[in-house]
Parts: C-alpha cells; sequence; structure tokens
C-alpha cells in the first residue's frame, strides 16, 4: 500500500515539474506537439529509472564505504552521461524503431536536471517515503512515479499549447509569456491534489 | 571584442533568463525569496566565471571529440568546491536552495557560454563574459524573488512594507512563479519593440 501512496504523491502531489521545479527546459522546450512531448516522456522514464538504480549502487557500494560522498555530483553527472550514451549505442542495435522514437530526445536527457536532480534525492534519501524505509526498491517506484509525472505533465501541457494556436493572443505575451502563463494555470490546477497524499495515509493506515 | 561591450551585453542584450530563456528551473523553484532568489544568482555567477576562465585555458588541449565531457568534469568540480564552501560559511542557504546547488551542474547557462563563449575567446574575455551573464542572471532572479515575495508576503528582503496580516501565498507556491516569470517576460518584451 505504501508503495501506491508513494506512486500517487509523486505523480500528482508531488508533480516533478509543476511543484519541484526539476526538467523545466524541456517542459517549455518540446512541449509544442502532443507526439514530441509524449517521445520526451518515454524517453525520460526510461533515462530516469535506469540512472537511478546506478546511481544509488553507486552511491551505496563505491561512494559510502569509501568515504567519498562529497563526489557524489561529479561521479553522477558522469554516470548519467555514460548512461545515456549506452543506451543510445544499444538501443540503436537493438530496436531501431524505438530508437527512431526516442532517439533524437536522448541527447538532450544529460541535461536534463530531472535526472541528475531524482538521483541525488534517492541516494541521499531526501524524497518523502511515506513511512516506508528508503532503500532500492522504494527508490525504484519513487523514480518511475516521479517519470511518469513528468510525462503526464508534459503531455497535458502539448495539448494545450496546441490549442492555445488558435487563440488571439497580445503581441508581447506570444510564445514564451503565455507558454509561462499556462503553466501557472495548470501549476494551480495540481495544487486541487494537495492533502491527498495526508488523506491516503490515514486511509491505509500508514503513519 | 571590448570588454566591457562584454559585460553590458551579458547584463542587458543577451540577459539569461529574460531573453536567452536558459536555466529555467532554478529561476522558477529558488526566487521564494528575494534573499533566496540572489544567493542562487550569486552561486551560479561563482561557477560561471570560474569555468568560463578554465575553459577558455584548456580549451586548446582538449580534443574536440570529448570537449563536453571534459567540460562537465571542469564544472561539476567546480560546483563540488562550491557545495563545501557553502556548506562551512553559509549553511542556512545551503539548507534552502538544497537540491538546487548540484544541480547548477545541468544549469544550461554553464555549459551554453563555454561552448558558446569560453571555447572562442581569451581568458581574460571569458572572465568578463561570466561576470556580464551572472550578474544578469544574478539580478533577473533578485526581481523575480523580490515580485514574488512582495506580492505573496507583503515585503521585500524581510522587511515587511504592507503590514503582516498581507499576503497571497499562491505567488510563493509553484503557480506563482510561472505567472510573474510569464508577465515579467512579457513586460521586457513590450519595452523591446518600442
Amino acid at each position: 500500500m505504501a508503495y501506491l501512496l508513494i506512486f500517487i504523491t509523486a505523480i500528482f502531489v508531488n508533480n516533478v515539474i509543476l511543484s519541484q521545479f526539476l526538467g523545466i527546459c524541456p517542459f517549455l522546450g518540446v512541449s509544442r506537439k502532443i507526439n514530441t512531448a509524449a517521445g520526451m516522456g518515454a524517453a525520460v522514464t526510461f533515462v530516469l529509472t535506469l540512472a537511478t538504480i546506478v546511481t544509488y549502487l553507486i552511491q551505496t557500494y563505491v561512494l559510502q564505504p569509501n568515504g567519498l560522498e562529497y563526489l557524489q555530483t561529479i561521479a553522477f553527472i558522469l554516470v548519467i552521461a555514460a548512461l545515456v550514451q549506452m543506451v543510445e549505442i544499444i538501443l540503436k542495435k537493438v530496436s531501431p524503431s524505438l530508437y527512431q522514437a526516442l532517439g533524437v530526445f536522448l541527447p538532450l536527457i544529460t541535461t536534463n536536471c530531472c535526472i541528475l536532480g531524482v538521483a541525488i534525492q534517492v541516494a541521499s534519501n531526501q524524497y518523502d517515503s511515506q513511512g516506508l524505509p528508503f532503500g532500492l526498491l522504494p527508490g525504484i517506484v519513487y523514480a518511475i512515479s516521479t517519470a511518469l509525472g513528468f510525462a503526464l505533465a508534459m503531455i497535458i501541457f502539448a495539448g494545450l499549447r496546441e490549442q492555445l494556436q488558435f487563440a488571439r493572443i497580445p503581441k508581447a505575451m506570444k510564445g514564451m509569456p503565455i507558454a509561462l502563463i499556462t503553466a501557472s494555470l495548470l501549476a494551480m490546477a495540481f495544487m486541487g491534489f494537495s492533502g491527498v497524499d495526508g488523506g491516503l495515509k490515514t486511509l491505509f493506515g500508514i503513519e | 571584442m571590448n570588454n566591457l561591450k562584454v559585460l553590458f551585453n551579458g547584463i542587458v542584450r543577451e540577459n539569461p533568463t529574460f531573453v536567452l530563456l536558459l536555466g529555467m528551473c532554478p529561476t522558477l523553484a529558488t526566487t521564494t525569496s528575494a534573499v533566496n532568489g540572489m544567493s542562487m544568482g550569486l552561486a551560479t555567477m561563482f561557477v560561471l566565471i570560474l569555468s568560463n576562465f578554465i575553459i577558455s585555458l584548456i580549451k586548446n588541449l582538449v580534443p574536440d571529440m570529448v570537449r563536453i565531457p571534459c567540460y562537465i568534469v571542469v564544472i561539476a568540480s567546480l560546483v563540488t568546491i562550491l557545495q563545501m564552501l557553502m556548506q562551512a560559511y553559509v549553511p542556512d542557504i545551503y539548507d534552502t536552495l538544497g537540491l538546487f546547488i548540484p544541480l547548477i551542474v545541468v544549469n544550461c547557462i554553464i555549459l551554453g557560454r563555454a561552448e558558446a563563449f569560453a571555447a572562442k575567446n581569451g581568458p581574460v574575455a571569458s572572465i568578463f563574459d561570466g561576470i556580464g551573464i551572472g550578474v544578469g542572471f544574478t539580478l533577473a532572479l533578485t526581481l523575480l524573488g523580490s515580485v514574488r515575495e512582495l506580492l505573496g508576503t507583503g515585503g521585500v528582503f524581510g522587511i515587511s512594507l504592507w503590514g503582516e496580516d498581507y499576503g497571497m501565498l499562491m505567488f510563493v507556491l509553484a503557480p506563482g512563479a510561472f505567472l510573474t516569470l510569464g508577465y515579467l517576460i512579457a513586460i521586457v518584451n513590450k519595452i523591446k519593440k518600442q
């Protein structure tokens, strides 16, 4: 049940884009069409889950036993960059169709702050695990849910922006300003979920 | 190029927040108050000036194929130094900014300037570019933080202007960040057109 709670909280209550502000660049940059938004969402889900597992293992079995926690930032960014390269090479070989769908987005992902951000949150136990002990499994559930929350926000936002093309907008507001104001309204809508996690906690009997 | 021109270029004509629209994650996340926005801006400026300087020095030693990983290692090392310094001297600010200090590594402004400026210019010009872009970023974040703090809590830099009972929590929370930045960019666009 607690895993379900992590899942719901990470997608709706603490949405990675709309309430934690991680991954704003792709959110604003590649959200003009629903298709590309969905592609980006899928690529992030894939890489984020892998990166979280790998960086968690590195933190627990390499950095911590040797007292090298201060190298976390350097180690993680290198691991993520290498991982993205590797995923790109493997996908190209194993599944060309998937590579065609995700390929364009992969190089962009290295500098997507939600990957490094979530990896650091999980490795240093800084996320809300809803009464579960921190560890690899809750971390993976958290990473997958966060990525799905990212994809959800991207797709909703892309849908809104597609409709926005037909609206009449004052000249100075065209482009980024109106996109940011739309994002603000979306974030306000997601604020409606705040408090849901507390209610579910009581419902499931976790304290 | 004239160094002063480079400096003002970063502050006004190529302002990273209002014109280039780079580094949006820390811009939106850390501007809950004027002080937080300013600290984030200064922290980024520290890394930017040093990374521009070091990268302009090593640009001829690094083979073209592996330049991006090399730049990232330089930037990540500088961020680690910054993390240690902040933890030691300003622990309060370090705790408030939290996750967004290590995330300076993936701030597109820093890698962007390394590629666009430091890799093509000398060390002195690169330092000036770092200062210019850094000041531009700091000013933008302080402005955004001040507006949000003023609308959200009725004060700037912790000094209350409109009395204690005033408050619009929305501007301190997530939607206010998007809304305020949206309107500020619209105002900048309007001014630029005239």
